[in-house]
């Protein structure tokens, strides 16, 4: 167990470096110099271009050489200074991040748990069911096949624009200020099905498909059929193939977390939802780059964090794990 | 009389049609009896046990009556067959290193098991742990996972999980082919004892392995392609065969260890039929050495001595 | 022969081999004939704005007056193409990782192992947003080669443990004992040994690569130039398709999209089963 958890840990020390690494090197490896790019793009004008090219030239540090400008960057990221935003300068960049994060929260967490365990036992009810075996297959593979963003613009199409149910963008009434009352709440609930649902609906079909193969794939293994021959009851074998099934299906919750993120990020943009997702395109929009890498950092964050509790999870349910055998989502 | 079948015929169903692995076997087991079942891989001798208790798709019933100790076995009724599965008819099968669930404890998999049965472990649990003890196993055992056993320790697990409830008929389906020699010995000589501790009263030992049947097995039943060939106690088998297959069988038969299947039979020219379209009459006749135009016939499995029984027009009439 | 004779029997009776080879012939064969049904290009401003579907515009026309239906066939060959070259290098980027690492075994392994893991914990696609956004000029071949440089893990770990358990068949000691090298025993006998692994492999990756284009493409960072079926959704969503109740402009490339890639996926579950002699229904 403890060569596993090191491994895992080596493994998500080494991406998170690389990430950084990667983010750091991007501007200073394009072609022409970062801080003419950016500012020209940034369409500024007079004094603000001269306060935003010495903020730049001292941000980046480009007269320094190149080692002390990489400690730099990473110095500051372990003081939390991902830079100032462009577009909501003088704004540091951490704090816009911050202010999106609960929604960013707020949408994954529940889709990804509840999508999973929805989807889990409805796969599990379609391994058993001809019936339902012969609908859901074919929608869960059409579920996956379809781009997150397409059904989030189908949902918001039907529900906020044909009979008008929900209301489409942003994180709650334009017309309120957040407080701590229940309309604010209604609002930003409201504000939340939809996105939520897009998440949900194309997740569930994936683990439902995924369990759905995983049982019959169990129920056709060699302890199966021994307990077939040994007359123990249908519903005992299928407890067993179920508790077996999950186990791959928990590695799949880090396997696909990347996905669902990206997924999420854009099913943000279709819903102007103002999580990070958002923040990106407001990033690209407006070539706001220190905001559009230090949102990169803190979505590569949020899936090693997915990542190691799902490893713990992993720990805690496979007996094999935790003797020191290697397994999981490795 | 322990176990007595008729004309049990069972084929699998495939795309391009039935391959007919089984082939009207009627044959009987006594009460104590330990009787090998040999051929090579494909004669219809893993069909024939897996019919016995646990027939599913692509297995296919054609014809055939089971009993044991007088009763009828519904083996074509998967429901019907439940009560008798594990009380009356055990078995260890082919892939006892991977039987168990992988995931739970030994000894939980042991109670759920035995509770779905409608047993109560905690009355079990004392003879448990003497089953335990005679096939060498610890009690700890008990609160392991499958992985942290040895092969040889989970085959010996299996073993005592199919007795539990003290069968009538124990099926032993290739039990020693996994191991290496010295567990083969121990794992055969255990199976003696747990029906000479009356654990099981009859055995049927199917295996690749003559030499394993020597010292273990009363009597030897011989298959080929399908069908039944001979059946006879051990050391007529060995020393006095009297169908040409056996005859090959045996003589090609090295020294102690040696499968069939991996040293094809020297001397015999061809292949075992294909069971998808086999031959008329018997199926053995394209590489017997003696056959004659009567062999377009099936032979009728007939004893030609007491306990000696064979299914051959030439070797059956020279000494009828 | 005999052998490809009966897979190809068991592929042509296979039903969800049927369906998804239908839909997926009928999209090719839209993106080569679609261009010449059409007398329009798909920028040109040919019409009224909105007009919803109508015997002139067959798909409507966008807010700007363009027709939708052009912008639609003439899409499909970027959708491909990426779905394509992108499924190309991954699967031939996973392919050299895995057969190397799985070939080989000990500290190469181990290393390739590590460095497949950290590639697949990476979100790619947020990866690809910081990348792309810094290209100021981009085509649909950069977009593919980035999205194929980037989804190989999966398919290396997959292929990695398979080699693993060929290389101990007797075969490949055969080979090895006659002295062949390394790569030519990768090549000539293991490679052989799962083509059909490999082959749907690459029919998976061509589905993501579609997906993952779609998604760059949808969030404004897909080719400068051109049309594909993510710029469409893109150009519908900016342009206020949703409020306005422009569906004609959204609808068609997402169910495109979804059908090309559902088709990919359904293929994929038939080819196993063709493959697979155990999962064939009797």
């Amino acid at each position: 167990m403890k060569r596993y958890f090191g491994r895992k840990l080596l493994i998500y020390a080494l991406t998170f470096f690389i990430a950084v690494t990667i983010n750091w090197m991007i501007p200073r490896f394009m072609p022409g110099n970062p801080v003419d790019i950016m500012i020209s793009r940034a369409g500024l004008r007079g004094s603000a271009v001269t306060q935003m090219y010495s903020y730049y030239m001292d941000a980046f540090g480009l007269d320094q050489p190149i080692w002390k400008q990489y400690l730099n960057f990473w110095i500051a990221i372990f003081h939390g200074d991902l830079g100032t935003s462009i577009f909501l300068f003088p704004t540091p960049v951490i704090q816009v991040i911050k202010d999106a994060l609960p929604y960013d929260v707020a949408l994954l967490l529940p889709s990804i748990l509840l999508s999973w365990f929805a989807g889990n036992k409805f796969g599990a009810l379609a391994a058993r069911n001809k019936n339902l075996d012969n609908t859901l297959l074919p929608i869960g593979y059409i579920l996956t096949a379809v781009p997150y963003m397409w059904l989030g613009i189908l949902l918001a199409w039907v529900f906020c624009i044909v009979i008008r149910i929900f209301p489409l963008g942003g994180g709650y009434d334009f017309s309120m200020q957040p407080s701590y009352t229940w309309d604010f709440y209604w609002s930003l609930f409201n504000h939340w099905v939809l996105p939520f649902l897009s998440l949900f609906i194309v997740q569930f079909g994936g683990w439902a498909i995924g369990m759905r193969n995983l049982i019959i794939y169990e129920l056709e293994a060699d302890y199966s059929h021994f307990l077939e021959a040994l007359g123990a009851p249908r519903k005992l074998i299928r407890n067993y193939a179920y508790n077996n099934a999950i186990l791959p299906q928990v590695t799949g919750v880090a396997l696909q977390i990347g996905v669902i993120v990206t997924g999420a990020l854009a099913t943000e943009v279709v819903f102007a939802y103002p999580g990070i997702g958002y923040l990106i395109l407001q990033a690209i929009h407006n070539q706001d780059y220190f905001l559009l890498q230090g949102c990169f950092l803190f979505v590569v964050i949020g899936v090693l964090i997915a990542n190691f509790v799902v490893d713990i999870a992993y720990i805690l349910i496979d007996p094999r794990t935790r003797a020191g055998m290697t397994g999981g989502a490795e | 009389m322990s176990l007595k079948i008729e004309n049990l015929t069972i084929y699998y169903q495939t795309i391009a049609g039935n391959v007919r692995a089984l082939e009207d076997a009627s044959f009987s087991l006594a009460d104590g009896e330990i009787m090998g079942v040999a051929g090579e891989s494909g004669c219809g001798k893993s069909t024939l046990s897996n019919s016995l208790i646990y027939l599913h798709a692509p297995m296919k019933y054609i014809r055939g009556r089971v009993f044991l100790d007088g009763e009828e076995l519904p083996i074509h009724d998967t429901q019907k067959m439940n009560p008798f599965r594990y009380k009356k008819i055990s078995v260890i099968p082919q892939y006892a290193m991977n039987a168990m669930n992988p995931t739970k404890k030994i000894g939980r998999m042991v109670e759920d098991l035995l509770k779905s049965r409608g047993e109560n472990y905690k009355e079990i649990l004392p003879e448990v742990k003497n089953r335990l003890e005679l096939v060498k196993l610890s009690p700890d055992v008990l609160n392991m996972y499958p992985f942290e056993l040895s092969g040889g320790m989970k085959q010996r697990m299996v073993m005592v999980i199919s007795t539990l409830l003290d069968p009538s008929l124990l099926l032993a389906d290739e039990v020693t082919s996994a191991l290496d020699v010295s567990s083969q010995k121990a794992v055969a000589e255990m199976l003696v004892g747990f029906r000479d501790k009356k654990i099981v009263k009859s055995i049927m030992l199917i295996t690749h392995d003559i030499s394993i049947l020597y010292q273990t097995a009363n009597t030897i039943m011989v298959m080929y392609a399908g069908q039944l060939a001979e059946k006879a106690s051990t050391e007529t088998i060995i020393k006095a065969p009297r169908h040409p297959y056996t005859k090959l069988l045996i003589s090609s038969l090295p020294t102690v260890g040696v499968r069939i299947s991996e040293n094809r039979l020297a001397g015999i020219p061809g292949n075992p039929p294909l069971l998808l379209n086999p031959p008329t009459g018997c199926r053995f006749r394209d590489r017997c050495p003696v056959a004659f135009a009567k062999c377009a016939e099936v032979p009728p499995f007939v004893e030609i001595e007491k306990g000696h029984f064979l299914a051959c027009w030439k070797e059956g009439k020279a000494h009828a | 022969m005999k052998k490809k004779n009966e897979l190809l029997y068991f592929a042509l009776r296979n039903t969800k081999l049927r369906i998804g080879m239908a839909v997926l012939l009928f999209f090719l064969l839209l993106m080569i004939i679609g261009p010449h049904l059409t007398p329009y290009k798909p920028a040109d401003f040919v019409g009224p704005s909105s007009a919803p579907p109508s015997k002139e515009f067959w798909f409507g026309t966008t807010t700007f007056g363009e027709d939708v239906f052009t912008q639609f066939v003439y899409g499909l060959a970027p959708t491909f193409l990426v779905g394509i070259v992108g499924g190309v290098i991954g699967t031939l980027l996973g392919m050299l990782i895995g057969f190397v690492a799985g070939y080989r075994g000990g500290a190469v392994d181990e290393v390739l192992n590590i460095l497949t893991n950290v590639v697949l914990t990476i979100p790619v696609l947020a990866l690809l947003l910081v990348l792309v956004a810094y290209i100021p000029v981009r085509g649909v071949l950069i977009e593919a080669v980035f999205i194929g440089l980037t989804s190989w893990p999966w398919a290396a770990r997959a292929i990695r443990s398979q080699t693993f358990s060929l290389r101990t068949r007797d075969f490949v000691g055969l080979a090895k004992m006659s002295g062949m090298s390394s790569m030519k025993i990768i090549f000539t006998e293991i490679a052989p040994n799962m083509a059909s692994y490999l082959f749907m492999t690459f029919i998976l990756m061509f589905g993501n690569s579609i997906l993952n284009a779609a998604t760059l493409d949808f969030l404004g960072l897909g080719p400068t130039e051109g049309v594909s079926m993510g710029t469409m959704m893109n150009l519908a969503v900016q342009w206020s398709a949703l409020m306005l109740g422009v569906w004609w402009w959204f609808i068609p490339p997402g169910i495109a999209i979804t059908c090309i890639v559902g088709s990919l996926y359904v293929m994929n579950v038939g080819l196993d089963e063709v493959f697979n002699p155990k999962l064939r229904e009797m």
